[in-house]
């Protein structure tokens, strides 16, 4: 007798989205997507669509989004909780959204321990602008903007996010995890799980980064680029819990 | 974050004096895009750049032309005393909730700071407009998106005629002004907040030197009384628009009069404020130049 073993989630719209074959950010959707049917989250959720290859969340989404200006989603999202308590606010970047423009916002936002969940997507690139050089790019990569390799004397250090807002005492639960097998891809939608439980239960700001594959561009096949984050990518930016403080 | 909590549908805030505002520019193009209410206040402090904290006019092109990116409008506000101070704030959330639109109450570092007596009504007029459109889960509903991204052409074309056809409805609904000793003047001044309480009194010191002065208060900055202008424009034989910046209401004076009769300006930059007596001296020495 057939059996369903995979339907998409009802908080998910049935269409075709515009990702890039083997892309990061198209699992990561269907994670959401499932954590907010499993979570029964849908009637109150709101996402936020930021800048970026992400710009049309709101296009997959099945509930209420709002599209922020680049870098802004951390304030949005602050301004959405605090208007209104009982939302589940999800916030979505990517580097060079949160990385980069958005860097005070998501400080701040993280320092107040504010209410909402941030994903957060890291690819080492400025994707859908084609490929420029991110504040998460690697020390030797190239890029269009770093053809010979980012130079730390010019171009400064890979940014390790989940570091720095562990410094803040504010943030409640930071996690770096990836999507390049299955096992890892169980082991995000774990976090992201732990995060908006979190959330529900009012504890404040998590932030889960997943290191995204870009085999666009990084000019790589997408084999190619799921081994680069497992071998190379992994070394700059270590998969782990960063910080628990419900595990404490 | 006034972005984020306007989407959910409450009334927002944000104020500041000048240079702040100049920070906020992106959001507000994003909260016009977005069909975002919300009150902006500015109490406008002397520029360019970090300039000094006294009181100015200069950010009137900033709040009624746009300081930022695209085609939009904000309605925008310009009490002259505490009274209106209190009044307007209740009207401005009652016109950003009507229209969908950011509002703006400009005023100044002396208006900012000043004391005077307030009757505040037992009833504050507090509009309630329905708000379907906001972010508040999608629960027997479809979805809401809040959003001012239209990739096509076409579909971001129709978004502006949406836009602008909202500012044409405020422009046809929305109009403060107030007018003193309009009836027999013939040299009508024009000015905005602080500065038309001073020349409130210029007028009454002409008058007693014989000028037949007039004096027009647009209390909305935008929309702006330009058919009233237009009106007095018959009657009238000169008109001075008197500001604490180097010349910007006077163009807006000037499209309205439309060169049928002289337009002369008066202004202090940097933070000062006008005296009575050079007011009145600058339009003596216009009047006898003509």
């Amino acid at each position: 007798m057939a059996q369903k073993v995979h339907e998409i989630p009802k908080s998910i719209q049935n269409k075709p989205h515009h990702y890039c074959p083997g892309c990061g950010h198209g699992v990561v959707l269907s994670i959401i997507g499932e954590l907010v049917d499993e979570l029964g989250l849908r009637e109150k959720a709101v996402g936020i669509a930021p800048v970026g290859c992400s710009v049309f969340l709101y296009e997959y989404y099945d509930f209420d989004s709002v599209q922020a200006a680049h870098g802004r989603a951390p304030a949005v999202a602050t301004g959405l909780v605090r208007a209104n308590p009982d939302l589940h606010v999800i916030s979505y970047q990517g580097d060079g959204d949160l990385g980069a423009i958005g860097t005070a916002e998501i400080i701040h936002a993280a320092n107040r321990n504010e209410n909402f969940t941030t994903i957060f997507i890291n690819n080492a690139i400025y994707g859908m602008t084609g490929g420029q050089m991110a504040p998460t790019t690697l020390i030797g990569q190239t890029s269009e903007t770093s053809p010979y390799g980012r130079d730390p004397l010019t171009d400064g250090y890979p940014v390790r996010v989940c570091e720095l807002l562990n410094a803040l005492e504010g943030p409640y639960y930071l996690e770096r995890t990836s999507v390049t097998t299955p096992a890892e891809r169980v082991k995000t939608k774990n976090a992201i799980k732990k995060a908006f439980q979190y959330q529900m239960e009012g504890k404040g700001f998590s932030l889960v980064e997943v290191l995204s594959q870009c085999p666009t561009n990084w000019k790589m096949t997408p084999v190619e680029s799921v081994k680069w984050v497992n071998e190379t990518m992994k070394k700059t930016f270590p998969i782990g819990r960063v910080r628990d403080r419900g595990a404490e | 974050m006034v972005y984020g909590a306007a989407s959910a549908g409450r009334r927002t805030m944000t104020s500041s004096s000048s240079p702040g505002i100049s920070l906020k520019q992106e959001g507000i193009s994003y909260l016009v895009g977005s069909r975002l209410p919300c009150v902006i206040a500015n109490v406008m402090r002397g520029g360019p750049g970090l300039g000094n904290i006294a009181p100015a006019q200069s950010d009137y092109f900033q709040a009624v032309k746009g300081g930022a990116h695209g085609d939009y409008r904000c309605i925008t506000l310009a009490p002259t005393t505490c009274q209106e101070m209190f009044d307007y704030s209740v009207m401005a959330f009652n016109l950003a909730d009507k229209y969908r639109n950011p509002v703006f109450i400009l005023s100044d570092g002396a208006l900012g700071q000043m004391m005077e007596p307030v009757i505040i009504p037992d009833e504050v007029p507090i509009e309630q407009h329905e708000k379907s459109w906001a972010l508040t889960g999608a629960k027997d509903r479809k979805m809401n998106v809040v959003n001012s991204l239209f990739l096509s052409e076409k579909g971001l074309e129709e978004h502006n005629k949406v836009l602008q056809a909202n500012f044409k409805k405020i422009e046809q609904e929305v109009l403060i002004y107030d007018e003193y000793k309009m009836d027999d003047a013939e040299h009508i001044f024009v000015a905005f907040g602080l500065v038309s309480r001073i020349v409130h009194s210029v007028v009454d010191a002409a008058r007693e030197q014989g000028i037949k002065a007039g004096l027009l208060i647009p209390k909305t900055l935008w929309p702006f009384p330009s058919k009233r202008l237009s009106q007095l424009a018959e009657q009238a034989k000169t008109f001075m628009s008197v500001e604490m910046n180097a010349g910007q209401m006077v163009e807006d004076v000037s499209l309205a009069v439309n060169g049928r009769r002289p337009v002369y300006f008066y202004g202090r930059l940097g933070g000062a404020v006008p005296r009575q007596a050079d007011i009145l001296e600058a339009l003596k020495k216009e009047i006898q130049g003509d």
